[in-house]
């Protein structure tokens, strides 16, 4: 390889850059400011229990919209045993009636765009 | 090898840089596409395809022609196709490359791409078609890079790519044929619903894409120190005329069959392409001048004599190219739309948005045909020096 | 998580299945029904409407589309989020009008009445047996369900507009722009669509699961529409077949409608 002493030292670089954050906080000797939700609701008991739901509520939805669209199931039981019927709209944002306070801040958090909501509809609600 | 497109004349990069800029001018419009939707076409719910798939089903023709110089050279050892092959899988390369992209740039949700092959679906055309084409364009690079390099070391092609040469052969007409039957099976649009599609787009593409090459050839030989011989030029002069005589043949025999028969939904769109439909008449003049020039060709190509003098046939090919380009670049996708199945006349043009796309697609096929051609050429001046 | 398994034992039979009907199915070539569900456990809904084979009744002598009756058109499009678009040729419809020549081309005469050739037939999505966009979806985005419904999902639609060509009815309208602000009002109970993927009637699948009629049919005061299960030889649709001479659009292609007509 011509230049491998310029090169490795390019990628190091480059490495340094990208994981800069991560060196930030290092030395910073604490984390990043966490986002701070509203839950909105007093129900004691989402669909899942709340760990599995902030671990998995995207495989969960994936699950849902399956069965929904592609197999024309609707209902669903909870992991309480309630029966639920699987919709983002009324069942998710029934509960988590402020989406801007709920999935916007921790998807905002994480910069992961979010893009349900360009078809499902956000109910309106007087709050 | 590549670095031989790193260093070249002047013009070798004026000619970069003006095709780059029409990539940036077409890449800057299509992010407009993106962020407003396929609405800034010309297109609409009775014309569904356009332009963009026009031109795709045009360019899969020009790739499927490489057949035409590498059947003759490998299959039958015709020696005087030496220099232009690589040339041909090269232009096979950038055609198959701008056929991928414009069907990117005529999807609704392009992001989505991959489902194609997340779900594929086998009784799907467009699932075969997307993967013929990409088998395609993978056996072109392989086998012409791998050509080339062996050549510029003097040796003779590794064992290996010889079966590749020979699978690529059927190949070359699959694709082709496959891109047919995107149309001819569709019950609802009686334009295309005819058996004779697929030998009719083979045909055109064995006259359309000689006809390119030909001239390629001329421009290198004008430009560059690389000699493709008159030998080859002439051969394929042979095969474009052979090309396009079985294209307007098979043009005729579809004419008969459709106003012999005296069906009305089957004459419509005739009607609409050749006279125009309850006053639209877009594509009237465009399929007229199509006509004239394929006459024109016919009269040019079919004298030996005339054919004979480079200058004559540089003017034939010229029709040529242009006469199919107009036949199945404007005029074949979109005249089945019309009439539409509720028998309503929407006419369609291609806005200048929609042109400037196209045109970039063009621009970066044209960019990667130069590049590649840069290497051959330098790989050959080489070793005439 | 139970879901995950669940979800991959579904996801790997559903390969399975596919590849084996996708091997079957070139073979058989037309009556393709890849991703066939298998019957699921779970109910739709407990009070959900379940059919077999679901079709559609049109009496156009009760329909008054010629006195500017908009209703169903209307119902539909605002259940479905169906926005109206200003310029015709971006227009989205699942259910709509056409002139009686124009959607029975092959049942006109030059010596039947104006009256008749000009009357406005309702149109919509035929939900075909043997349906070609079903066909020629690369993604399996639109499919046959059990019940006959020709369904869609948008979230898989790559919006390459093959169904548009391929069907013969005219039925399917592809979103040329962000449909969203030419939508007076959302209904929450559906999602409206994004830029860039196909739509059509899907015979209110969702009210269906919950046990409403389709939309169109609960909006007309004439009783023009009829829905039920032509596989139920009891069904009231069945029953009026039996007894009116019903047609359907361009019976020749082999598409099997499911939408009938009474002219």
């Amino acid at each position: 390889m011509y230049d491998a002493g310029k090169i490795l030292f390019g990628l190091l670089v480059l490495a340094g850059l990208t994981t800069l954050p991560v060196w930030y906080n290092v030395a910073r000797g604490k984390a990043g400011p966490q986002p701070q939700l509203t839950v909105g609701t007093t129900e004691k008991q989402c669909v899942l229990p709340t760990a599995e739901m902030r671990a998995g509520h995207m495989a969960l939805l994936d699950e849902w919209r399956t069965r929904v669209v592609r197999h024309g199931e609707h209902a669903t039981r909870t992991s309480g045993g309630r029966e639920v019927r699987m919709s983002l709209t009324n069942t998710c944002l029934g509960c988590h009636a402020q989406k801007d306070q709920f999935c916007d801040r921790c998807h905002d958090y994480a910069a992961v765009k979010l893009t349900c909501f360009e078809c499902h509809v956000v109910p309106k609600r007087s709050k | 090898m590549i670095d031989k497109a790193l260093t070249g004349s002047r013009r070798y990069w004026a000619l970069v840089a003006g095709l780059g800029t029409l990539v940036v001018v077409g890449f800057v419009v299509y992010l407009r596409q993106l962020n407003e939707g396929l609405a800034i076409t010309g297109l609409s719910r009775d014309v569904t395809w356009g332009f963009y798939i026009s031109q795709f089903t045009f360019l899969v023709g020009v790739a499927a022609s490489a057949v035409m110089v590498v059947l003759p050279y490998y299959l039958h050892d015709y020696k005087a196709f030496g220099k232009v092959t690589v040339l041909g899988e090269f232009l096979a390369v950038a055609a198959v490359l701008m056929c991928m992209l414009f069907i990117v740039v005529d999807m609704g949700q392009p992001m989505r791409v991959l489902n194609m092959f997340r779900y594929p679906t086998p009784n799907s055309v467009m699932f075969w078609d997307a993967s013929v084409l990409m088998g395609y364009l993978l056996l072109n690079i392989t086998i012409s890079w791998t050509a080339l390099g062996a050549e510029r070391r003097g040796e003779h092609p590794p064992r290996w790519v010889k079966p590749l040469i020979y699978l690529s052969i059927p190949w070359a007409f699959s694709i082709h044929t496959v891109t047919a039957f995107l149309y001819n099976g569709l019950s609802g649009r009686p334009f295309w619903l005819t058996a004779i599609l697929a030998p009719r787009f083979l045909a055109s593409a064995f006259a359309s894409g000689p006809a390119l090459l030909i001239l390629l050839c001329l421009l290198l030989r004008r430009t560059t120190r690389f000699d493709a011989g008159r030998e080859a030029i002439q051969k394929l002069a042979q095969i474009m005329t052979y090309g396009m005589v079985a294209s307007v043949f098979f043009v005729l025999l579809e004419l008969f069959t459709v106003f012999y028969s005296q069906i009305p939904e089957h004459m419509h769109h005739f009607q609409y392409m050749f006279v125009g439909l309850e006053g639209h008449r877009f594509l009237v003049p465009f399929m007229w001048t199509s006509n004239a020039l394929a006459v024109l060709a016919l009269v040019l190509l079919l004298n030996p004599r005339a054919r004979r003098r480079e200058g004559v046939l540089a003017v034939a090919a010229v029709a040529v190219f242009v006469s199919l380009w107009i036949e199945k670049g404007l005029g074949l996708v979109v005249t089945g739309f019309i009439p539409s199945p509720l028998e309503h006349v929407t006419e369609y043009r291609p806005t200048v948005p929609e042109l400037l796309i196209g045109l970039g697609v063009y621009a970066l096929g044209f960019l990667v045909l130069t590049v590649l051609y840069k290497v051959a050429v330098t790989v050959r001046e080489r070793l005439a020096a | 998580m139970d879901g995950n398994r669940r979800g991959f034992l579904k996801a790997a039979g559903f390969t399975v299945l596919a590849v084996g009907t996708g091997t079957v199915s070139v073979l058989r070539s037309a009556r393709a029904r890849p991703d066939a569900p298998t019957p699921s456990s779970q109910p739709a809904g407990a009070n959900a409407l379940v059919g077999k084979r679901w079709g559609l009744l049109v009496d156009t002598t009760r329909c008054k589309a010629r006195e500017g009756c908009q209703d169903c058109r209307r119902a539909c499009h605002r259940a479905h989020n169906v926005p109206d678009l200003p310029e015709p040729r971006h227009e989205i419809k699942w259910i709509w009008t056409e002139r009686f020549r124009n959607t029975f081309p092959d049942a006109e005469h030059e010596f039947m009445a104006p009256a008749i050739l000009d009357r406005p037939v309702a149109v919509l999505c035929n939900h075909c047996e043997n349906p070609p966009c079903v066909r020629v979806c690369p993604t399996k985005a639109t499919w046959k369900r059990p019940d006959g419904i020709v369904m869609m999902d948008w979230h898989r639609c790559i919006g390459c507009r093959f169904c548009a060509v391929g069907c013969p009815y005219g039925a399917r309208s592809f979103n040329w722009r962000d449909p969203r602000p030419f939508l007076k009002e959302q209904n929450p109970d559906f999602p409206t669509r994004y830029r860039g993927v196909v739509e059509k009637c899907t015979f209110c699948d969702e009210r269906l699961a919950r046990g409403l009629l389709p939309a169109c049919v609960v909006s007309c005061k004439q009783k023009a529409l009829t829905f039920g299960d032509l596989a139920d030889d009891r069904s009231e649709i069945r029953r009026l077949l039996a007894s009116v001479r019903a047609l359907r659009r361009k019976p020749a292609l082999g598409t099997m409608p499911k939408v009938f007509y009474v002219v």
